[in-house]
């Protein structure tokens, strides 16, 4: 009775785990690292060139990057603020939304917290998991988001990726098994390079959902510190006054 | 001088005589063990949701234009705003792990039982205008969440038969939530509901000191003076106010003024709970995705719902409730119960012995029952429904209510185990 | 209950102590929300250096540049403006303008850095109204003296260079604004070599 009770416990409990991690696809760990200053230039840049031109930062403003990447504001107005007059505006472009809700079947979503609302390791495994499909409108689907209406913005650096199948012996029978996407040779990064390239995006965009994330660690580290010594000095006042009483 | 002015002061208002009546001279039981921590816990979480809440108020913009933008703003543009932020929305969901603790405090011990049946009225006051400023106060950042949260929520208003479409229409003021609802919504969140919950906080405390607090032996210390001597009691070497002294028919037995004793006790306890909430704060502000729920970094859409929509996870056991229920009106009529019920402890439990500890088998089990009923259907409120979660939640609704029921069959003739005389 | 005696000399070190760590606890929890009030990066980036263009001024021009939501005039000073600034000295306040209202390469008697610039914030040092440009009307308010700037609220009155006469409510010159010469034709106000 009890060892039954226990066992649906466990399973509540391991289901809720669940719903909070989403979906059940497997994502691959993003290898991100807001430390890395390089990283987070790279793929700031990144975002630029490639998703810039559909997608916006309406709340993450230049100056704000800048400083926080540590790239000098003339420096960043001329590397990477194509579309803004001042360093204080947003990063936002200039294409006609009512335009490219028509062209993909939806607006494309602002993508300041994408990260915070789809997490980093989503869009890691999303980013690489496109695969040409010649029924899709425009010739990729993906396996994280199937019948996903972007494009694959990143197919001159990764290549044409194929759903690559392979003949094995499952149960002793022979069957065609899937074993993952590989890209031809087209791209201008090795599959390594761009698995690199990818992870500097979502790096930056785990910054940008949350730029307050390393002043707020740098912070709480040396408020626990204080509040440790502050208990400590508490729990011996309270030993002491508390003689009067034991 | 400085005597004169302070004697000035008490003879037109006695300042100081209010504060040792309540805090310096009050006598409290002397064993106070780390349940008891929790009531000057949730003082303290709401201070600071009343303060971060004022400066949020500075920056935020209660409009459907702005709402979510200037929530951005405030994370993003603002000096600490992010802190800010996070100490308010961190504080709503310590405030309720600090009330569903001090609650089961209440419980365990039967602080509910006579005298304090008041006290128990007014706390439930308490908790019910929070969790409506809960609410509210999540439609604020006009997240996905705080839109389709509300959506469902006050969608149960509609269930009301007759009138239920109306009340819905009118608690929106619109067809769909709206600019118009956000405002009422923020008005009465960081006006109407705070003003209301400070004078119950106030009332609940007023009512505590009049009937004195209870204790883990749920025994009197203040109790009749039939002459004997009482060797080796605490109360002997300290001054308590003549309110709870008078007419030397009443002594007080084990009992230590509140300052220092407790002042400094709580101290530790408020520091303790600091560390936890600050770790929350500073390295894990969404709480797992259960405190800010992902779905709300996203702006609201009334055309497109989340994928899963849960509310956060303080109202998921009563939610689970309504969703056990196949039947749309009897499932608000059940949550609404399982609040009405706890409400009526004080008169569902007729065991005289209040504390656990001295109390049968029997209700132990039964407590431990409600324990995991609550948490389980706080689990299963978070999870989508399939028809094996909607059967566990039909089981442990059934499990939560049966608690109520056997509670008030077994307490009128229960076996109990003798009290002491004197507090442990 | 131990009856050893109240050790009082610990007790009190560890009171203070506690106290001392609260209150600085309480001074740290009150650093957010009183830093929250500092203008925020938008009032910050809105509160950014602007550029005029000054090219196409004509002598005796005034333009108005908005800088931190205030006026900012940019006038270029005829020869016989220049001139007349060393004659109202006598009826002047601050002639030498010894009071903080510039930057230190504006402390000279045309109050600029090219003479015939001047750049200032059009804002009365009175009570918060912007002046009236006087150009060759302005002798009905000083006898003798063809240009210059009225406040219409209390009639203050300031000479070519924004310096305040004797006699009149306001108490100070009115203030320059840092600024640099980006290229001939290219003003930036609110930025100088000290700050870009």
């Amino acid at each position: 009775m009890l060892k039954q009770l226990f066992s649906v416990l466990a399973l509540v409990a391991s289901s809720a785990a669940l719903a909070a991690g989403g979906p059940a696809v497997h994502l691959d760990k993003a290898p991100i690292d807001l430390h890395d200053k390089e990283s987070l230039q790279r793929g700031a840049k990144m975002f630029q060139n490639y998703c810039l031109g559909c997608h916006q930062m309406e709340y993450q403003r230049y100056s704000r990057t800048f400083r926080d990447l540590g790239i000098p504001d003339e420096v960043g107005m001329q590397e990477l603020a194509f579309t803004a007059n001042k360093v204080g505006d947003f990063i936002k472009n200039a294409a006609p939304k009512a335009d490219l809700a028509r062209w993909f079947g939806a607006p494309p979503p602002d993508l300041t917290n994408v990260a915070r609302v789809r997490g980093p390791d989503w869009l890691y495994t999303y980013l690489r998991s496109f695969y040409a499909d010649p029924s899709r409108p425009f010739g990729v689907n993906n396996d994280v988001f199937p019948l996903v209406g972007m494009p694959h913005v990143l197919q001159e650096l990764q290549g044409v990726p194929h759903k690559k199948y392979e003949t094995r012996l499952v149960d002793g029978v022979s069957k065609e098994v899937y074993v993952g996407i590989v890209a031809d040779e087209t791209g201008e990064l090795s599959a390594e390079e761009y698995d690199r390239a990818v992870a500097d995006l979502v790096n930056y965009l785990e910054y940008t959902g949350e730029p307050s994330k390393l002043e707020s660690h740098s912070l709480g580290i040396k408020v626990m510190i204080f509040l440790l010594i502050f208990f400590v000095l508490a729990f011996l006042l309270k030993k002491e006054y508390w003689k009067d009483v034991h | 001088m400085f005597k004169n002015f302070m004697n000035w002061i008490e003879y037109r208002m006695p300042f100081m005589e209010k504060m040792n009546l309540h805090v310096m001279q009050y006598p409290a039981p002397k064993n106070f063990n780390f349940w008891y921590f929790f009531g000057s816990l949730a003082m303290l979480v709401l201070v600071n949701q009343i303060l971060t809440g004022i400066w949020l108020t500075m920056n935020f913009e209660p409009s459907a234009e702005r709402a979510f933008a200037s929530v951005e703003y405030i994370m993003r543009d603002v000096d600490y705003g992010w802190l800010l932020r996070y100490m308010h929305s961190t504080g709503a969901s310590a405030f309720f792990v600090v009330v569903y603790l001090h609650m089961l405090r209440g419980m365990m011990y039967g602080s509910y039982q006579k005298p304090r049946e008041l006290l128990w009225i007014f706390g439930m006051l308490i908790f019910l205008v929070l969790m409506a400023e809960a609410f509210m106060g999540y439609l604020l950042p006009w997240g996905q969440m705080s839109f389709w949260g509300a959506q469902v929520i006050i969608s149960i208003f509609g269930v009301i038969p007759g009138i239920g479409d109306d009340l819905t229409l009118w608690i929106r003021g619109d067809y769909v939530i709206s600019g118009a609802t956000l405002n009422r919504f923020f008005a009465l969140h960081v006006i109407a509901l705070p003003l209301v919950l400070v004078i119950l906080v106030f009332l609940h405390i007023i009512a505590l000191h009049e009937v004195g607090s209870n204790n883990p032996d749920g025994i009197d210390v203040k109790r009749a003076n039939d002459g004997t001597k009482i060797d080796n009691n605490v109360s002997d070497k300290f001054t308590f106010h003549e309110y709870f002294t008078k007419g030397g028919k009443k002594i007080i037995v084990d009992a230590i003024p509140f300052h220092p004793y407790y002042t400094v006790k709580d101290i530790v306890g408020v520091v303790g709970f600091l560390l936890v909430f600050c770790a929350v704060i500073f390295f894990a502000p969404e709480g797992g995705g259960y405190f800010l729920e992902a779905p709300n970094f996203e702006p609201a859409n009334p055309m497109k719902t989340p994928d899963h929509i849960a509310p956060v996870w303080y109202f998921t056991p009563f939610y689970a409730i309504l969703r056990a229920v196949p039947d749309q009106l009897f499932g608000a009529i059940f949550m609404f119960l399982a609040i009405i019920f706890l409400a009526l402890l004080p008169w569902l439990d007729r065991c005289p012995v209040r504390s656990v500890r001295y109390r049968s088998t029997l209700h132990k089990l039964n407590l431990v029952n409600f324990c995991i009923s609550f948490v389980v259907l706080g689990v299963l409120g978070v999870l989508p429904a399939t028809p094996t979660y909607t059967l566990l939640a039909q089981i442990f609704s059934f499990t939560y209510f049966a608690f109520f029921g056997l509670l008030w069959l077994y307490s009128k003739n229960e076996k109990t185990k003798p009290l002491p005389v004197r507090l442990s | 209950m131990s009856n050893a005696p109240v050790d009082h000399g610990r007790r009190r070190f560890l009171t203070i102590a506690t106290s001392v760590v609260g209150g600085v606890g309480a001074v740290g929890a009150a650093v957010p929300f009183i830093a929250s009030w500092n203008p925020s990066e938008k009032a910050k980036q809105a509160g950014a250096a602007v550029t005029a263009n000054i090219s196409k001024l004509e002598p005796g021009q005034l333009i108005r540049v908005e800088w931190r939501g205030k006026p900012v005039w940019v006038v270029k000073r005829t020869p016989e403006m220049l001139q007349t600034l060393t004659a109202v000295e006598s009826q002047l306040r601050d002639p030498a303008s010894e009071d903080e209202q510039q930057p230190a390469y504006a402390k000279n008697q045309h109050r600029s850095k090219k003479p015939e610039i001047f750049v200032a914030v059009g804002i009365c040092t009175h009570l918060g109204c912007s002046p009236t440009y006087k150009m060759n009307d302005f002798d009905a308010h000083v006898e003798g003296i063809a240009s210059g700037f009225f406040c219409p609220c209390h009639g203050s009155t300031y000479d070519m260079a924004g310096r305040v006469f004797s006699g009149v409510p306001a108490p100070k010159n009115l203030m320059i604004p840092p600024y640099m010469f980006t290229d001939d034709s290219t003003l930036t106000i609110g930025a100088d070599e000290g700050t870009a």
